[in-house]
């Protein structure tokens, strides 16, 4: 019973085609809203401005852990024989080479300062513990040396570094 | 006669049985045969193909049926855009009694495109039922119930009674005021139940009143109940596959020239239709988003103060008048749930032969009284109960009985019906331009807005309607003035900011486009200005520290009770959503103009009133509080605020003038702007989406016409008639 016109073919299937390509457009557009919605909205990128820290109250030795764009950063006052571990390795041998001198702020050797999520799946390692005296990831066994650089186990990465910045000698601006 | 005029159905198995139309045999719909080897393999294990190819295209349909056919459809489409904007909001929304309310604000304020999708959900619910109520009026109209139709209806007016449950539990989810306290009202309809009554109602507070516990369990069900629903819909749409479509003349089809296949038939015109209603849709969305709602739900809730006059949203309104108008609680209450019961049993309770009005003169003027009845009803809804209204209520309200227990048993006996066609093919179809199908819907639109209207502004103040200004943010077109946000902001910092709080803004917000537009060192300095609570230190000890752009303006006062006792016992109201919550009774045919010339600017145009309205008492009128002032537009004129502006008080540095009422204008615009600051993004999108959806519409009406063009001319040319004379 459908028989269909002979008539302007040419005209009906344009009107088709451009029916269903208005219609699609209009589809993925709404798509936009629902899917822009899951990115972080406004206050969340507002709160993550960002932070100052003061380096003061760190003794040697010590590793302190801030937040930052609800990441857990470790900053790490780091002793004479730690810095030298860090310096005297074989770069080229290392998983992911790096010198020591990339990972801090020239001048500021002493301060370590890194994101404390390893580069595996996303656990944060224990700060002073494994076999190099850097981090320790207890998920999976991943082990950092001093510089926070990978050395053992499944992490393919070092530990990454935030942006950050001395704006004096014991104050730095993460982000 | 009688064989060619029977509405039995046809004997034999369902789906009905069509003759082929040249009389050799039962016509068969085609079946779906897939040709590809792995469709086959996967269609002889789980015929889902065929399922989906039966139901939704080869499925024939009665060729007579008319635009009011659509709102299946719509209903379908608007139940998924429910649920898909339900589930986004869920997202973002915090069902707890000190979150909830700011969660929402956060969705309009934070969340990308949070205030498109929120005012898209509101007006979705509003729009969801204007469909059903187009569709349970059809229904009623062409005797969409009867045999055997039965089953189909039953379980339309149980998707009807899980959508008012499900658009109730709805609108306490933002924790306003009228939230609030619809949830307080409608709970204690169970509290007239003898005895068990009020065991009930604690337990469907989960406490001693309306609280957290009864804002989770409402928000679980909310999410649940679109989803039985669904379920619900499901069976409606399989019972209407085993019985048929209904359609105008009544008749079921006979021969497969009675029908045409669902797709692309009624698909096409189905899909036109749905365009049409997006623009109905859009419109309320983008230009004139809480006009179906009310002011009192940007205040938020509070257990200690009941709204001077309550309404429920308008789909409600009938029902309501119908619990008012009888003086007993119980009576009230069963009155109520009756009326939508009753409508269950319309099947057997309609005892006329003939299905369609349109052969049935009596039932037909019967249904447009009943169509009035209701309307009448929602309006008196709407109207305070007393005096006249009350009356006018008892009246409608036992109508409304009388229609369904008496009218519809009698008139199957009494009426005469006029003879039915002898087949739909044959039918004289009533021919329903697309233009008078656009004006019915509009008119519909229209009424019940204005229902609405009334409903939001029926409280009788005598205070005069506060004069309206030519804001730059109002109409299609709207923008914030960049300069005039930025000298109402002054005012508040120097102002109003001693008293009133700001707090769901953050200082961040100053600078978003389309606001006061601060670059981010101006937001930086300015935030700065301002001392908030910083995170405890080491020792414990919480301290200030100069705000920062991502936190919020923080209170004058530490607490509501601080605020009062500075203010003579008066709380001032958080400045956040003000300019959304607040109003004037806009009264009759205005609400309705509103409509269409989207004036919603009663917000600040109320604001600008109470500023300049300050004024010497005139004689005779007694100040209830010797701390009280004398305000023109204020409702009852005994305002707890002192004049807080007066010429010259703050100072320009553009060359605008220093005056009370430029004042009032701009901070009246900065309100507007703190209330609302993606205005200028809403009706920028708004504008781009009307745009697309009447191209669609255009592009989908001419689709449907070519393609029933294809199908009607054939028939049409057999006949010895014009084809394109019922080509709608």
């Amino acid at each position: 019973m459908t028989t269909m016109s002979p008539a302007e073919p040419t005209r009906r299937d344009f009107l088709y085609i451009a029916t269903a390509v208005v219609g699609g457009v209009g589809a993925a557009a709404a798509l936009v809203p629902l899917i822009g919605q899951m990115n972080p909205d406004a206050s969340t990128i507002a709160a993550g401005a960002p932070i100052e820290v003061d380096l003061a109250p760190i003794t040697e030795n010590q590793a302190i852990k801030v937040f930052w764009r609800s990441k857990p950063i470790y900053i790490w006052h780091r002793t004479k024989p730690e810095i030298e571990a860090a310096q005297n390795v074989d770069v080229a041998a290392l998983p992911d080479p790096a010198p020591d001198s990339a990972r801090v702020k020239e001048g500021h050797d002493q301060w370590l300062v890194v994101i404390g999520i390893c580069t595996h799946l996303g656990c944060i390692p224990l700060a002073h513990e494994g076999d190099y005296g850097g981090f320790f990831c207890p998920c999976h066994g991943s082990q950092y040396d001093t510089a926070g650089r990978i050395r053992r186990g499944p992490a393919p990465a070092n530990l990454a570094l935030p942006p950050y910045a001395f704006i004096s000698d014991t104050k730095i601006r993460i982000g | 006669m009688s064989g060619h005029t029977s509405i039995e159905p046809p004997q034999g198995a369902w789906p009905y049985q069509l003759k082929r139309s040249d009389g050799t045999g039962l016509y068969e719909p085609p079946v779906y045969e897939p040709k590809h080897p792995v469709l086959r393999w996967f269609e002889s294990r789980l015929p889902l193909g065929g399922l989906v190819y039966s139901s939704v295209i080869a499925y024939p349909t009665p060729r007579n049926l008319n635009y009011w056919w659509t709102f299946g459809a719509i209903l379908t489409f608007m139940l998924v855009a429910q649920i898909v904007t339900g589930v986004v909001l869920v997202m973002h929304y915090a069902a707890t009694a000190d979150g909830a309310f700011n969660s929402v604000e956060h969705i309009m304020r934070d969340v990308n495109f949070g205030w498109l999708i929120r005012y898209l959900h509101a007006n979705g619910a509003s729009m969801f039922f204007l469909a059903v109520y187009i569709h349970m009026f059809r229904g009623l109209y062409y005797g969409s119930y009867k045999a055997p139709r039965e089953v189909l209806w039953i379980l339309g007016v149980i998707i009807y009674l899980l959508m008012m449950a499900t658009g109730f539990m709805g609108y306490v989810l933002p924790w306003g005021q009228m939230s609030f306290w619809a949830a307080t009202v409608i709970t204690n309809l169970f509290s007239a139940i003898p005895i068990v009554g009020e065991p009930i109602v604690t337990w469907l507070w989960g406490g001693y009143a309306v609280g957290e516990p009864t804002l989770q369990r409402f928000f679980s069900l909310h999410y649940l109940l679109p989803f039985v629903i669904l379920g619900v819909v499901v069976l409606h749409i399989w019972a209407l596959h085993v019985v048929g479509q209904n359609n105008p003349a009544g008749i079921e089809p006979r021969t497969e020239k009675d029908t045409v296949a669902f797709t692309p038939y009624a698909t096409l015109k189905d899909l036109f239709f749905v365009a049409v209603f997006c623009i109905v849709w859009a419109w309320f969305v983008f230009y004139i988003p809480n006009y179906l709602g009310h002011p009192d739900n940007y205040i938020p809730a509070n257990p200690g103060v009941t709204p001077t006059h309550i309404v429920p949203e308008w789909y409600y309104l009938p029902f309501y008048a119908i619990l008012r108008s009888i003086p007993n609680k119980l009576l009230g209450v069963v009155a109520l749930f009756s009326a939508i019961v009753v409508l269950a049993f319309v099947p057997w309770l309609d005892t006329s032969k003939v299905r369609s009005a349109t052969y049935r003169p009596l039932y037909k003027q019967f249904f447009w009284i009943f169509v009035v009845v209701c309307v009448g009803l929602g309006w008196l809804g709407s109207k305070p109960p007393e005096g006249v209204y009350v009356v006018l209520a008892r009246i409608f309200t036992a109508w409304y009985f009388i229609h369904f227990l008496i009218v519809l048993p009698l008139l199957g006996r009494l009426e005469k019906p006029r003879p039915l066609p002898n087949s739909i093919s044959e039918a004289v179809l009533k021919k329903r331009s697309l233009a008078s199908a656009a004006a019915v819907l509009l008119a519909a639109m229209v009424s019940i807005g204005g229902l609405l209207g009334m409903a939001t502004r029926a409280s009788a103040e005598e205070s005069p309607e506060p004069p309206r200004q030519n804001w730059s943010f109002a109409g299609p077109f709207g923008k914030y003035d960049t300069a005039q946000l930025q000298r109402g902001f002054k005012i508040y910092r120097e102002v109003c900011q001693t008293c009133h709080s700001l707090k769901l803004v953050p200082f961040q917000a100053l600078g978003w486009a389309g606001g006061p537009a601060f670059s981010e060192e101006q937001v930086k300095a300015i935030a700065a200005e301002y001392k908030v609570k910083a995170e405890p230190n080491e020792q414990g000890e919480v301290e200030e520290r100069p705000a920062r752009p991502a936190d919020y303006f923080p209170p004058p006062f530490p607490n509501d009770q601080a605020a009062r006792a500075a203010n003579g016992g008066a709380l001032p109201p958080d400045m956040s959503v003000l300019a959304k919550a607040r109003g004037f009774e806009r009264g009759f045919p205005g609400f309705v103009f509103d409509i269409f010339t989207q004036y919603v600017e009663e917000g600040p145009d109320y604001i600008h009133g109470i500023l300049t309205g300050y004024e010497d008492a005139p004689p005779g009128f007694k100040m209830p509080s010797p701390n009280s002032s004398y305000n023109k537009y204020f409702p009852g004129h005994a305002i707890g605020m002192p004049k807080p502006l007066s010429d010259g008080q703050v100072s320009y540095t553009d060359g605008t003038p220093e005056t009370v009422d430029q004042y009032a204008k701009d901070i009246a615009a900065f309100l507007q702007w703190a209330a609302e600051p993606h205005l200028d993004a809403r009706k920028r999108t708004g504008f781009q989406v009307l745009i697309f959806l009447v191209v669609l519409s255009v592009l989908l009406y001419f689709t449907k016409k070519k393609i029933w063009h294809e199908i009607e001319k054939p028939t049409e040319v057999a006949k010895g008639q014009d084809p394109r004379a019922t080509t709608t």
